[in-house]
């Protein structure tokens, strides 16, 4: 059965096929069960392979299907490498993928381009599992971009609206920074160790280089690169909040199963690489805690709804960074796969709300929807409490260990575990302003509104919360894949700080349901001091990355594009070309037609000629 | 007997052939330009001859027949033009055929 792994991006990539070669011309209904099915299909065969796997106890399993590229010494081929991290993440791709296709059956329902999305989903779940399988870099490269030309194609889906084609711009061009930066680094990797098989690599890498050598540092540096631009972690962010512009599935897509996660799975996948250069490893967790913190501030100041979910995720993906800089990769993962199950719940409810509310994305015109959107309700409750790890729910247990993790690190352990508590705080203050704001409080501007969805849409949505809560108990086969990388010592870590990580969510709880839940304090008073209402746009403003990277990148290109825009370069050729119609007038000149000018000029070139032949 | 020096018969020759030269600068008469050519062709035959004597060869002589028979050749040649360039222009004024001018 294992043999059969093959089956995992191709029933998707099969899928993507049939539904972008018949061009719309089936009916929605055959779309849904291709599009949903074949991910769905591709889950089942995904859990069977999972129970064989786990069953033979194997350390890793190879398949070898064909050779994509052999030249001179370099082979790449189509193989698929299967151990418990590549296990993890399949299951969660094709798992959770499985549900937001299902969703999105129902929520793309009036769409017209029903196929066509459906098409684009299937190629960005194969690319996901392309890259999360494959056993060389350069198959894991493929998958890398692959999810990079979907996500373009998907925020960018309702292109008639010009902004959401510049967002999936941003997009592409902005994780490209990143992708340039990784495929340098693979070819500095080929280059000094003459392979690009995974596997080999960690295991060369360990016996060639020194701790902390040059080579370790650029490499790493470089990988890092890739991995902040699909992540968007500081300081490749930006195109995240922008992506909001695709239809709602989408962001459940690209936020917990696909794209942003990729960067994790990477760094998770050559964490020797980043063992050997422990400055960069260090510079990871400081990047994930710099962005969490960022992140959570700016949440805390957006009002669209979906807005506010995108920069948790930035948030999160921060943690995520902060567990892998701080070495405690499973910890990473394990937060990686319970952020999967809320923060797709979190999406799925939003679009659930937006569609109720007739795409309505402000959440102070939301107000009291509790009665009116119940699964809603209960969805973000739940995947809010995970968000913020509450007690017992899934987010407690995998914030905790990275919390944990963090604390361990030596030097700036206190610092990170600090700040990761910050940021924990924040999300809590954010993510239940979102949730008092949108279900308490007086009815805004949409009354009577009727939920939106049938069981395709309501289904998905009670199995993530099933998993938010839940999912915190599950065991993940890592042990073996990251065996030399944990720290194994037991922390002896006072009570005191188990107390405070999980007293700072309350705390923020609270906080939210003073300001927004009971409306004891107000933000009015807060707001009415110059300085806090210049932090608010700071900090609503993203920090003002754009504004910098407008004033860094973008209007410096646009400069030359418009000094270009008359050709500065042709400037040389066109004074050539002035130069040779110059010299042709002048000669014309002598052309005069008259036969004595000609024998004149016969005559005084002979003069010459026999004058220096007579002086010289 | 007294020879006469070849500077004299190659100054001459000189002369003619400046003459001739000056013709066909200045005339506008094609004809007359053709008759200039003349002069030119026949100043160098006189030098071909003069050279011929001084040196007791025979190609000088040799030479000017050669220039003899060239010079009837072009005459031929270029009256013939002439008849057509009439035909053509109702005119034998040279500077009337400058169209190919740049």
């Amino acid at each position: 059965m294992l043999d059969y792994i093959w089956l995992l991006p191709t029933l998707p990539l099969l899928g993507f096929l049939l539904l972008i070669l018949t061009a719309g011309h089936l009916r929605k209904r055959a779309v849904a069960i291709i599009g949903a099915g074949s991910i769905g299909v591709s889950f089942l065969v995904a859990l069977i392979i999972a129970v064989r796997f786990l069953a033979s106890g194997e350390e890793y399993f190879i398949k070898e299907t064909w050779a994509w590229m052999a030249v001179g010494g370099f082979n790449a081929g189509f193989n698929f490498y299967l151990d418990g991290l590549s296990l993890v993440m399949m299951l969660i791709i094709t798992g959770i993928g499985f549900l937001i296709h299902l969703y999105a059956t129902g929520y793309m329902a009036d769409d017209p381009n029903y196929s066509r999305f459906f098409s684009y989903m299937n190629l960005f779940v194969a690319a996901m599992l392309m890259l999360v399988l494959g056993d060389n870099l350069v198959v894991l490269y493929l998958g890398w971009e692959g999810v990079g030309l979907c996500s373009y194609l998907l925020i960018g889906f309702w292109y008639t609206n010009p902004e959401n084609g510049y967002a999936a711009r941003k997009a592409f061009v902005v994780t490209r920074v990143g992708d340039t930066s990784m495929a340098i680094g693979l070819f500095l990797l080929f280059a000094s160790l003459g392979t690009l098989n995974i596997q080999d690599i960690l295991h060369a890498a360990e016996m060639q280089w020194a701790v902390g050598s040059g080579l370790a540092v650029a490499v790493s540096l470089l990988l890092l690169g890739g991995a902040v631009g699909k992540s968007a972690q500081l300081p490749l962010q930006t195109w995240l909040p922008d992506a909001m512009a695709g239809p709602t599935p989408i962001s459940a897509l690209i936020h917990a199963a696909t794209m942003v996660t990729a960067g994790v799975y990477l760094i998770a996948r050559t964490h020797t690489l980043f063992e050997m250069a422990p400055l960069v490893q260090t510079l990871i967790a400081v990047i994930g805690l710099i962005t969490l913190l960022m992140a959570g501030f700016t949440a805390l100041t957006q009002t669209d709804i979906k807005r506010i979910l995108a920069y948790s995720t930035v948030s999160q993906i921060g943690y995520m960074f902060l567990g892998l800089g701080a070495g405690a990769w499973s910890a990473a993962i394990f937060h990686l796969m319970t952020h999967a199950f809320f923060k797709a719940l979190l999406f799925l409810a939003a679009g659930t709300v937006i569609l109720s509310l007739h795409h309505e994305q402000n959440i102070f015109n939301m107000g009291g929807k509790r009665k009116q959107l119940p699964v809603s309700f209960y969805s973000f409750l739940f995947g809010s409490l995970a968000l913020t790890a509450f007690p017992f729910t899934s987010g407690y247990f995998s914030k905790d260990e990275i919390l944990l993790g963090a604390l361990a690190v030596d030097g700036l352990g206190w610092w990170l575990w600090l700040g990761g508590v910050m940021g924990a705080f924040l999300t809590s203050i954010y993510t239940f302003r979102l949730f008092f704001v949108v279900f308490f409080g007086e009815s805004g501007r949409h009354d009577n509104v009727k939920e939106f969805g049938g069981w395709n849409m309501r289904g998905p949505l009670f199995v993530l919360m099933a998993g938010s809560l839940f999912a915190g108990f599950m065991y993940l086969p890592l042990d073996i894949v990251f065996s030399q990388g944990e720290p194994h010592e037991e922390h002896h870590v006072s009570a005191l700080i188990h107390g405070i990580m999980i007293v700072v969510p309350l705390l923020g709880i609270g906080i939210a349901y003073l300001f927004y839940g009971s409306r004891k304090l107000s933000t009015a008073r807060i707001m009415a001091s110059p300085f806090a209402q210049r932090l608010h746009t700071f900090w609503f403003n993203g920090w003002g990355m754009d504004t910098l990277y407008n004033r860094l990148f973008v209007n410096p290109f646009l400069w030359l594009a418009r000094i270009n825009e008359n050709d500065i370069v042709d400037k040389i050729y066109d004074f050539l070309i002035m130069l040779s119609r110059i010299g042709n007038r002048l000669i014309v000149q002598t052309q005069t037609g008259y036969l004595r000018w000609y024998a004149l000029t016969v005559a005084t070139g002979l003069v010459f000629i026999i004058t220096l032949g007579i002086l010289l | 007997m007294e020879s006469i020096p070849i500077e004299h018969s190659l100054i001459l020759a000189s002369i003619l052939f400046t003459l001739g030269l000056i013709g066909v600068l200045t005339r506008r008469n094609i004809v007359f330009v053709l008759m200039s050519l003349e002069i030119m062709l026949n100043a160098s035959g006189l030098a071909f001859i003069v050279g011929g004597a001084r040196w007791g060869q025979a190609e000088g002589q040799v030479m000017f027949i050669v220039i003899l028979t060239l010079a009837a050749a072009e005459v031929a040649v270029g009256l013939g033009l002439i008849i057509q360039m009439y035909r053509q222009f109702q005119t034998v004024d040279i500077n009337v055929l400058s169209e190919m001018k740049g």
